[in-house]
């Protein structure tokens, strides 16, 4: 197996309404990344230009983010999978590199998403569904999720109450990551208040839309130890696809793709969920994250609930999860979540995170899903 | 040509299983099965990716159902506002088929439970549409 490393991250603010353009917003994570990185755009071979389409009206945006990043005339192509497009772009960036073609790729996420209502954000999303077969019953994200959640409730008896201390965990860590849309406590009664989105579902079980980049950047094992003093090695990548269409789906209380793909990142590092010292999963709602948990065996099948009442994914805990605030306190600029999972667990194994720092960790995984369970991502990450 | 009919908003008119529609103008739901493999498949498709064929019948999904989950929607996407709030589903019906869609919107939320019996109605829309829910049986 390759050995690949993250020479360099960045991410910019995730901010509800980016005062630029999709260039500009793109161009704070990038240069982050690369003053991280200490290197020259001559230095990277190639870049993967990650978002979802729709948001913004720039078609083909790989080929303008290479002009205004400066890597022209390196090669340059777009990579989607809704939620999880830079862990795509993870997965492609590492291939590219293991095959031999490049030795250092850049991924860049970016999502503006204020420029549209926030009921025409929900049709893009609701047409992340079937179109035949499910857009024209009026879909969306929340109400898809809220079907897992009912789902998990009857099988485990899982309640609200459950769900929404997640939230709680999330607000806490949200205070002190300066990245995070939001960045107050938000407590026990004030998540509990009946405003539904999408039965169960309510306000605070919601991520939010963002603005936001992110840049991860990668190189070869010779290139990794000649240029990166830290070198954060790829141990494990896995990755799982489930049926867009809800009528094909086995079950409604775990994401399959979730599970295959941890199955997979765990089996080519060679580890097991309780070698994983700090965690970063895809809490686009609280349900998610509960799911989470199960899926990625930190907790067995129900018992999930268990892990949060008892704060054993807090930063003390036995299996940190989120200590970033996760999407519920960073927000969710769709193609830059990824990245910005992958910066914090980077930050994490090079003793770098502050406040947020999980002490000794050394392995550390994300875990990135597209649209509601379509697209499963694990990425594991160690300081060897 | 009539896909175009189907649902509360129309993506895309023109699909090889626009017979779907003349099925719903006759009061029933119907997928595809394969004539070569038996596959079946809801919601419909012209194509089998069990054997590759593209040789399909269409059979109907009546009778008794059961529901596996549903959501009541507070909020709904662009076009689809008046509708608010508006309940979907997922029920089984026999031979492990499934149906996703809206649910009636006379059923009251407290007779809306997991495992309820479900049967489909179909529903005819404004402006000549046409769709299929999920009712209590």
């Amino acid at each position: 197996m390759a050995k690949v490393a993250v020479i360099g991250v960045g991410q910019s603010a995730f901010v509800r309404s980016y005062p630029g353009s999709i260039r500009e917003l793109a161009f704070e994570a990038y240069r982050e990344a690369m003053q991280d990185a200490g290197i020259k755009t001559e230095q990277v071979d190639a870049s993967v230009v990650c978002s979802a389409p729709e948001y913004d009206k720039q078609r083909t945006p790989a080929g303008l983010m290479a002009e205004y990043l400066g890597l022209n005339p390196q090669p340059t192509f777009y990579v989607e999978s809704v939620c999880s497009s830079s862990s795509s772009g993870l997965r492609t960036a590492y291939a590219l590199i293991a095959s031999g073609l490049h030795d250092v790729v850049l991924v860049l996420g970016f999502q503006k998403m204020s420029e549209i209502s926030s009921a025409e954000s929900q049709e893009r999303m609701g047409r992340g569904a079937d179109i035949q077969w499910e857009a024209p019953f009026g879909t969306m994200m929340p109400a898809y999720y809220a079907m897992y959640a009912r789902g998990h409730f009857e099988k485990y008896g899982t309640t609200e109450e459950d769900l929404a201390l997640i939230r709680v965990k999330a607000s806490t860590y949200g205070q002190i990551n300066e990245k995070a849309m939001f960045r107050k406590a938000v407590d026990l009664e004030k998540i509990m208040e009946p405003k539904y989105i999408a039965t169960p579902l309510k306000t605070f079980d919601c991520c939010a839309n963002a603005d936001g980049s992110s840049c991860v950047i990668l190189a070869s094992e010779e290139k990794a130890k000649e240029l990166c003093k830290k070198p954060v090695w790829i141990r494990g990548l896995g990755m799982a696809t489930a049926p867009i269409n809800m009528a094909a789906r086995d079950t409604f209380s775990g994401l399959k793709c979730a599970q295959l793909a941890a199955a997979r990142a765990y089996n080519m590092a060679g580890i097991t969920p309780a070698d994983v010292n700090v965690a970063e999963v895809h809490d686009c709602f609280t349900i998610a994250e509960m799911m989470a948990y199960e899926d990625l065996g930190f907790a067995g099948p129900g018992e999930g609930r268990h892990l949060i009442r008892n704060k054993e994914t807090y930063k003390d805990g036995k299996i940190p999860v989120n200590v970033d605030g996760g999407l519920l306190s960073k927000g969710h600029p769709i193609g830059a979540t990824g990245g910005s999972q992958i910066r914090t667990i980077v930050l994490q194994l090079r003793g770098e995170a502050g406040a947020m720092q999980v002490p000794g960790a050394k392995i550390g995984l994300v875990h990135n899903i597209g649209g509601v369970g379509i697209y499963g991502n694990v990425s594991i990450f160690g300081v060897e | 040509m009539g896909f175009e009919q189907f649902g509360i908003i129309s993506f895309t008119g023109i699909t090889k299983t626009e017979e779907f529609v003349e099925f719903l103008k006759k009061n029933e739901l119907r997928g595809t099965a394969c004539k070569h493999c038996g596959a079946k498949f809801f919601p419909p498709r012209s194509d089998c990716d069990t054997c590759l064929a593209s040789d399909m019948e269409w059979f109907p999904i009546a009778g008794e159902g059961t529901l596996v989950t549903f959501t009541q929607a507070m909020y709904a996407p662009a076009g689809f506002e008046k509708d608010v709030p508006y309940v979907l589903g997922v029920a089984e019906f026999g031979d492990g088929v499934k149906v996703f869609g809206r649910m009636d919107k006379s059923l009251s939320q407290d007779s809306i439970k997991a495992g309820m019996k479900i049967k489909i109605r179909i529903v005819s829309l404004d402006n000549e549409r046409l769709s299929y829910e999920l009712t209590s049986a």
